[in-house]
């Protein structure tokens, strides 16, 4: 462990995020969302989904330093009477719940098939790769109002509320690890001709080994750089999914049905309700953009020391 | 019993779309416990694809199509993967050209060795480090504890291939295939592994098969030699008879090619013209149309390996008896 550490202070990593300033003050941002996002119920002035602090008396007040503004909330109360800061705090846990789950579901697919077909080649090559076409092919909304429209049909609007996050993980997940299967497959056809991998089948490894341990490892570079992206990717098409209202329901709203509630007031002056949640997301995904940005500087061999 | 290894009449064909080509024909040799033995050639005569059809591992459009590999008393061409799989790496091991190339980038060495050692054996993580530090003494590693935790990039290319070859070791092996292991070092690593090598095999009575072109490195280490020109053995027997007398024409030319062998601002001996490629083996003997000894049955019949003296000598030539090859190449 403090091999590691050390190991760690020393690396090329450390070196050049120390010198990139927007690459420091990414990862804050980036933390302090984190960290807001998780500790949601606990930093946030009021419960949102509790009914009993909702008052519809207390609908679309502006922010506090505004002349009709209260101080009892700070970024004023969207329509349905609702703090809005705690509202939008408990919407950026939600959207990073969703991107991060997202972006798992669709690593972990990827990863298995991305390595199997670049491995294995050949049919098994030829028949994932037409599946992860066909997949790309389809927009991922056409995908997301099947798949809800089905389940609201299925198992009733109520229990969509429930369910509505790990149904937009999967949702999102599906749609896009095709970019994780084409990225993994391309570094796994290129390790895998190499002489290291010969000496692991002359050592008399299996095929499952040589793929898990020697050729994956050797392959994540590419995947934690798109990692990054893909998160971002991921909390917007959340948001999109909830502003087409096809996403989280209002009851629990992310930061994309925020925008949406909001969007409808918009001209009669309640911009705040809008304003606030779009800047967040707007926020949120630039430090993970700004950081993907960095870290595919840093990983790219290429670009090393150039 | 008999011997530890046994090839016999091996045939290795690569299906390619043009058609299918043998880059592998009829080659057989024995080999026993504790011997080792020299394949030489150019490159492209066949000698790595003979130590990879030896254990079975030719990659995807080649295949062996005939002839027997025999290890300790059984034919393992016709084994499962799964046996085949127990065998490599614990009864046979390999030792590669590149040891820059060989270890894997991303591991630990210890992470390499030890897993080598939970895939054939039954033990745990931590009687597997035991052995791996053991092996790694043995090829003489300074301070093997702390280079178990180090990555490849951390050595330099003789402790590569140290740690390879430790790597090579780990199971005790019967049957080492080294496949130009110093090529990649420099002159006096080279003879540095070439010492061990021998050393090792000595030590434990395994045999060697070693995989080169480098006709110096043969004759040091090894006790056979079996020279391979165009996908067949064209002459072999003792190391020390070879080098002094070579019978077959390529053998000679191949020695007399040798820096050694002239004096010094003298113009170095080649033998004229290229191997063939494997699309146009020429007829009869793949030699005849370099070959300076060439007769009219040459390039008709295929010559096959034959005794020739008491040295156990095997040549595969027609003119060898009816050409005064010995006192020849006694003069130069």
């Amino acid at each position: 462990m403090k091999q590691m550490w050390r190991r760690f202070q020393s690396s090329y990593l450390l070196y050049s995020f120390k010198r990139d300033r927007i690459a420091m003050v990414s990862l804050a941002v980036l933390v302090v969302l984190l960290l807001v996002g998780i500790a949601a119920p606990l930093i946030s002035p009021y419960d949102p989904y509790d009914p009993g602090n909702i008052d519809i008396m207390n609908s679309e007040i502006p922010p506090a330093w505004m002349e009709e503004g209260d101080g009892a909330f700070l970024l004023g109360t969207d329509i349905q009477g609702r703090d809005l800061l705690s509202t939008m705090i408990h919407g950026l846990r939600l959207s990073i719940i969703i991107g991060c789950g997202a972006v798992v579901l669709q690593a972990f697919l990827g990863i298995v098939i991305g390595l199997l077909s670049g491995y294995l080649g050949g049919k098994t090559d030829a028949i994932l790769m037409r599946i992860a076409d066909i997949q790309l092919s389809f927009p991922y909304l056409m995908v997301a109002i099947f798949i809800s429209a089905i389940f609201q049909v299925a198992f009733g609007i109520g229990r969509y509320e429930e369910l509505a996050v790990p149904l937009l993980v999967v949702i999102i997940g599906l749609a896009e690890w095709p970019v994780y299967a084409r990225t993994v497959r391309a570094s796994v056809m290129g390790e895998k001709n190499k002489e290291y991998v010969e000496a692991a089948r002359v050592i008399g490894l299996s095929r499952t080994i040589i793929m898990v341990r020697h050729i994956l490892p050797n392959a994540l570079t590419a995947v934690m750089v798109i990692s990054t992206i893909q998160v971002a990717n991921a909390v917007m098409s959340e948001a999109a999914l909830s502003f087409l209202g096809l996403g989280m329901p209002v009851t629990r709203p992310s930061l994309g049905s925020l925008i949406r509630s909001g969007f409808e007031y918009i001209f009669s002056g309640s911009w705040w309700i809008t304003m606030f949640p779009g800047v967040l997301l707007v926020l949120f995904v630039l430090v993970i953009n700004l950081l993907g940005d960095w870290l595919r500087d840093v990983l790219n061999p290429k670009l090393y020391k150039g | 019993m008999g011997h530890l290894l046994e090839v016999n009449d091996l045939e290795v064909k690569f299906a390619l779309r043009l058609g299918e080509l043998t880059a592998i024909n009829g080659v057989s040799f024995t080999l026993d416990r504790g011997q080792r033995l020299g394949l030489v050639g150019e490159s492209g005569a066949g000698k790595s694809v003979t130590g990879f059809a030896i254990i079975n591992l030719i990659s995807k459009p080649g295949y062996i199509s005939g002839g027997q590999v025999v290890f300790d008393g059984r034919d393992i061409t016709a084994l499962s993967d799964e046996a085949m799989r127990n065998i490599r790496g614990n009864r046979i091991s390999m030792i590669f050209q590149d040891p820059m190339m060989t270890l894997n980038p991303v591991l630990t060495i210890g992470t390499q060795m030890t897993e080598t050692l939970l895939a054939h054996r039954n033990i745990s993580r931590a009687e597997a480090e035991d052995i791996a530090l053991e092996k790694l003494r043995k090829v003489q590693i300074p301070s093997p504890e702390k280079r178990l935790k180090q990555y490849p990039h951390e050595f330099s290319g003789g402790m590569r291939q140290r740690i390879v070859i430790a790597i090579a070791l780990l199971t005790d092996p019967m049957l080492i295939i080294a496949d130009e292991p110093t090529t990649a070092l420099d002159v006096t690593i080279q003879a540095e592994i070439m010492d061990l090598l021998q050393e090792l095999c000595e030590d434990d009575e395994m045999g060697l098969i070693l995989i080169t072109h480098d006709l110096a490195v043969v004759s040091q280490v090894t006790q056979r030699i079996a020279v391979m020109y165009a996908g067949k053995i064209v002459e072999t027997g003792p190391t020390g008879a070879i080098i002094r007398s070579p019978r077959h024409p390529y053998t000679q030319g191949l020695i007399n090619a040798l820096p050694g062998s002239r004096q010094a601002g003298g113009r170095l001996n080649q033998i004229p013209g290229m191997m063939p490629t494997l699309t146009d083996i020429p007829a009869g003997c793949a030699f005849h149309p370099r070959c300076e000894l060439r007769g009219t049955v040459c390039d008709m019949e295929v010559p096959h390996l034959r005794s020739v003296d008491s040295h156990q000598r095997m040549v595969a030539c027609h003119m060898v008896e009816s050409s005064e090859i010995d006192r020849t190449t006694s003069k130069a």
